[in-house]
């Protein structure tokens, strides 16, 4: 910018008017620092399931160098810090712009040309699946991933792979509430948008940090609020939200559908049940009532840890509002019992009848921002496009018609993420591929997952950066970021959005189609992969979507870039979309029923003893995003949020910052205390964006839920005690011959606990 | 009378730092944010609140009174603008003079910047950085009446007293409205959180 004086321009404003917009003309020119040609090129957030709009600055020689806030119906302008940042990732010096490979994990990485990483990798997959089998290879997708792209994964696993083994990181995310979506409603998606939300009478947000985790969305609780709602947040930490809460339930983490169960026994004692509703657009709900008569709210507030009013409260205050909504995340999802926890939240709404109507419903807030369109098309173990069922016969054949397949060629379902590192570790699985992932941090249990991808005899992945995983494998290939190619994703309202391409990837970075596209005709697959980028597969996507209850035919790009997003089912090129699930209280079952399900309250997987007396439990800081791959490289997060810290309550003893070794059965790391009133005493918290020895998930129990196989991230048997040292945070893997990025760098060693939205702690007082 | 300007609410903030991010990117000041996060009950709770400049009015910008070098000039139009790089001698009397901690010296260009409102925005009917992208509206640039309107009941402050010295100022706090939340069946009594009573449902702390 330039700095030259600039003598004000007295007909900007008359004097006194303070009127700092309508300054009625320009001011002179110089005030707008910046004088170079840009364009502005409309897309969306990369990072959560907000998927808030922004423009992209574009400059004159073609590369995104800003942001500029976009008037975008789902966020009005509104960023958080991740998404103001997100463009640092474009053109940032840590960028892999060139294959690297290496025979084997001995050896150093060099560079290779796309021809020879391509060769050895296609190699390599003929040369397991013809030694060991089929299965012996498998497939890791992510949910950052356009749709296109995570409908190529499944597709590219199952005709060119022709492996059962094709899983992806929503497995960590979302599918508990998919889990108990699909048993109660036959769909899976939340059922209101967001802008139901500002019309409740009563706001239930269980097991979200919508501050730090969805920060856009915070703008409709807000407004909820200010419109007299009653807020009721279930949470053992005082997040940002619950501070402001009507009712801030602090429970034990693992206790959630106890808690719910006893919430439903008051509402039933009290008779604030929908009656006429129940009757008509339900089943199960005689075996419901009968089971949560054992749940009074005494019990609770044993099992919780809370006190029994609040159980009584929350009945009352959720039973008698006319409007009441129900939110969860992964609170209350990251369980050996994630499902059942959701199947409890919506047993409540289903009986208050709050369903379907603006104000009244049920929604899950997807972390990742393809968390809803990453699991609908087929990426998933036991899942193909559309939602179909890879177990259904009938399924089968409609998607082998549309692959040009025979239905006996498409393989069985496959295992899920957790267990096909179980796999690894077995000499199952011993060749992988991996696209838009890091398992090293985002993944429980991390001694397991080193040693099961150490096993590998092959391992190659996709990214554009180099994650710790790839930093583990034997072949990397670079590929776009979501600024350089176009693509669909479907945001947690389950409104599908386009994001656009902003600039030409760097020479020598190539899309994640092309590269699976490559890899499939090179294993003679070539004629069912003839893609020439996202529109191309979206179509098949569409056409492959018709039908079902995930129909996405009547979604054309065009429509996408004239509306801003359209919510599925949208069967049909004039349909409008279907922002509102459930109206007339009729779901995607055949009876069009609600089918509640009966759920006992069932303990934690790590028992408790006196070694580990307390409960750890993980989750999010608003400046990382998931396994900090992309976030804990760019400068301004880095300065906001440097290191992980681990949050404990003031009665332990602990000063502020010092050195606290956190210890579970799975190990242990000393990390600086933050210490604050704002969580349980007999809790701790560690957020889980940095990579071992720093890595939450080297504490946490890769224990699984039996339905969804989601990992219990949230509570596993802790001790803290007092320790020297804390210890320091690896710099993030750059590729041979480069420095790590100095901005990115910043306080890694500062001993202190960052400044976070929990506040720095305190050493003083209390 | 207000004119358009920019209200803080403290309520809202969730201490994302979205605007300080979102300053970081002003043109006039790129890659510095301008803006502080301050915690005012560290490790009770998580109350978070973001400090811009105030642009104070009455008396007028004390860190301008003080600049010896006269290098922070104030427009037409009452905003404060960040020191005048071709006069700023880096002496800091502008942070000391401040009473609300805003301005910030880079030692290194002996050079003081601060919020100047963007105005390299809101000159071209463009809302500053900060207040367009947070989130939860703890920023909300507009009138005093576009706020009402979106949040009943609210009123607002612009009076600030330090000792005997009563700031008058062009950027205003948000003061919440009553709040009467009636439970159904009658108020229950207070509710002990994480050790502290809490106030819930129209119940008095």
């Amino acid at each position: 910018m330039s700095h030259e004086h600039v003598p004000l321009d007295p007909s900007v404003a008359p004097l006194g008017t303070r009127n700092f917009r309508d300054a009625g003309g320009l001011p002179a020119a110089a005030w707008r620092a910046d004088q170079t040609e840009q364009t502005l090129v409309p897309t969306h957030c990369c990072f959560c399931g907000v998927q808030c709009g922004m423009y992209l600055r574009v400059d004159g020689r073609g590369k995104v160098f800003g942001v500029e806030p976009r008037n975008h119906d789902i966020n009005r302008m509104r960023l958080c810090p991740k998404g103001i940042n997100a463009y640092q990732q474009v053109n940032h010096p840590d960028r892999l712009t060139v294959p690297l490979m290496r025979r084997s994990r001995d050896e150093p990485f060099r560079e290779a040309s796309w021809e020879e990483a391509l060769d050895f990798t296609v190699a390599e997959i003929q040369r397991i699946q013809g030694a060991q089998g089929r299965d012996a290879f498998g497939m890791l997708g992510g949910a950052s991933l356009f749709s296109e792209k995570t409908y190529l994964v499944g597709k590219f696993a199952r005709v060119a792979l022709k492996t059962r083994h094709v899983d992806y990181n929503g497995r960590l995310c979302m599918v508990s509430a998919a889990g108990a979506n699909k048993l109660a409603f036959g769909i899976d998606r939340a059922g209101n948008p967001f802008s139901d939300i500002l019309q409740t009478q009563c706001l239930l947000i269980a097991g979200s940090n919508v501050g730090e985790c969805f920060p856009v969305m915070t703008q409709y609780v807000w407004g909820a609020r200010d419109r007299g709602a009653t807020l009721i947040v279930v949470d053992p930490r005082e997040t940002a939200v619950a501070r402001t809460a009507d009712i801030h339930v602090a429970l034990k983490s693992g206790t959630d559908s106890a808690f719910f169960n006893a919430v439903l026994h008051v509402i039933v004692e009290e008779g604030l049940t929908d009656e006429a509703f129940l009757a008509e657009h339900t089943t199960g709900w005689e075996e419901v009532k009968a089971t949560v008569k054992a749940y009074p709210p005494a019990r609770a507030a044993e099992i919780c840890g809370i006190p029994a009013e609040q159980v009584v409260q929350v009945a009352r205050v959720f039973g008698t509002a006319d409007r009441a909504m129900a939110w969860h995340a992964r609170g209350i999802e990251h369980h050996t019992q994630g499902v059942e926890n959701c199947l409890t939240v919506i047993n409540l709404c289903t009986a208050t009848g709050n369903l379907g109507r603006p104000g009244a419903g049920y929604g899950t807030i997807t972390g990742q921002g393809n968390g809803q369109g990453g699991r609908e098309h087929g990426q998933k173990s036991d899942l193909l496009p559309g939602g179909r069922s890879i177990n259904d016969p009938a399924h089968r054949r409609q998607v082998a018609a549309i692959w040009g397949i025979e239905e006996s060629e498409l393989p069985q379902a496959g295992t899920s993420m957790m267990e096909m590192v179980w796999q690894m570790q077995r000499g199952e699985i011993r060749g992988l591929i991996g696209v838009c992932n890091n398992p090293f941090v985002s993944l429980p249990n991390y001694a397991v997952v080193k040693d099961g991808y150490d096993q590998l005899e092959f391992h190659a992945q996709l990214d554009f950066f180099l994650s710790e995983t790839a930093a583990n494998a034997h072949v990397v290939l670079p590929v776009t970021t979501w600024a350089e190619d176009e693509g669909v994703m479907a945001n947690a309202e389950a409104r599908v959005v386009k994001h656009n391409k902003a600039q030409e990837p760097p020479p020598g970075v190539r899309t994640d189609t092309w590269v699976m596209c490559e890899i499939a005709r090179r294993l003679g697959q070539g004629g069912k992969f003839a893609f020439e980028g996202s529109r191309d597969v979206f179509d098949e996507l569409r056409r492959a979507s018709a039908g079902t209850v995930i129909d996405y035919y009547g979604i054309t790009y065009e429509r996408l870039e004239e509306t801003g997003g359209i919510a599925w089912p949208c069967p049909s090129l004039d349909h409008p979309g279907t922002p509102r699930l459930f109206e007339g209280g009729k779901t995607s079952h055949p009876d069009q029923k609600v089918h509640m399900q009966v759920v006992e309250w069932h303990p934690p997987a790590d028992p408790y003893s006196d070694e580990y007396p307390m409960t750890l439990t993980t989750g999010r800081t608003v400046a990382h995003f998931l396994s900090g791959n992309q976030t804990r490289r760019l400068g301004g997060l880095v300065e906001q949020t440097p290191r992980p810290w681990v949050e404990v309550h003031p009665s332990h003893g602990f000063r502020n910052g010092e050195p606290v070794r956190v210890v579970t059965r799975r190990g242990s790391e000393v990390l600086p205390a933050l210490v604050t009133e704002a969580i349980r005493p007999d809790h701790v918290f560690v957020p889980y964006h940095w990579p071992y020895p720093v890595a939450a998930n080297a504490l946490t129990i890769d224990a699984l839920d039996p339905r969804s196989k989601i990992p219990e991230y949230k509570v596993c048997a802790v001790r803290i005690e007092p320790a020297r040292e804390i210890d320091p945070v690896p710099a993030p893997p750059v590729p041979p011959g480069r420095e790590a990025y100095p901005e990115a760098q910043v306080s890694r060693t500062d001993p202190l606990p960052p400044t976070s939205p929990q506040g720095r702690g305190t050493a003083e007082r209390g | 009378m207000l004119g358009r300007t920019i209200f803080i609410d403290p309520g809202r903030c969730i201490g994302c730092q979205a605007c300080v991010s979102a300053c970081r990117e002003c043109d006039s000041h790129r890659g510095k944010s301008m803006i502080h996060l301050d915690y005012p009950d560290e490790g009770h709770t998580v109350a978070s609140l973001p400090t811009v400049c105030m642009h104070c009015e009455d008396p007028v910008a004390p860190c301008a009174e003080v600049c010896p070098a006269e290098a922070i000039l104030i427009t037409a139009d009452g905003v404060v603008q960040e020191a005048d790089p071709t006069r700023c001698i880096g002496c800091a009397n502008c942070v000391n003079a401040c009473p609300f901690g805003v301005p910030k010296i880079d030692l290194e260009a002996k050079l003081q910047m601060k919020c100047n409102l963007c105005y390299d925005r809101t000159s071209y009917g463009l809302a500053p950085m900060c207040a367009t992208v947070c989130p939860t509206g703890a920023l909300f640039y507009g009138t005093v009446e576009e706020l009402q309107a979106e949040r009943p009941g609210v009123d607002v402050s612009t009076l600030f007293a330090f000792g005997d010295t009563v700031v008058s100022t062009g950027v205003a706090m948000v003061v919440p409205g009553e709040r009467q939340t009636p439970v159904p069946g009658g108020t229950l009594n207070l509710i002990e959180v994480n050790g502290r009573p809490t106030p819930g449902n129209g119940a008095r702390a």
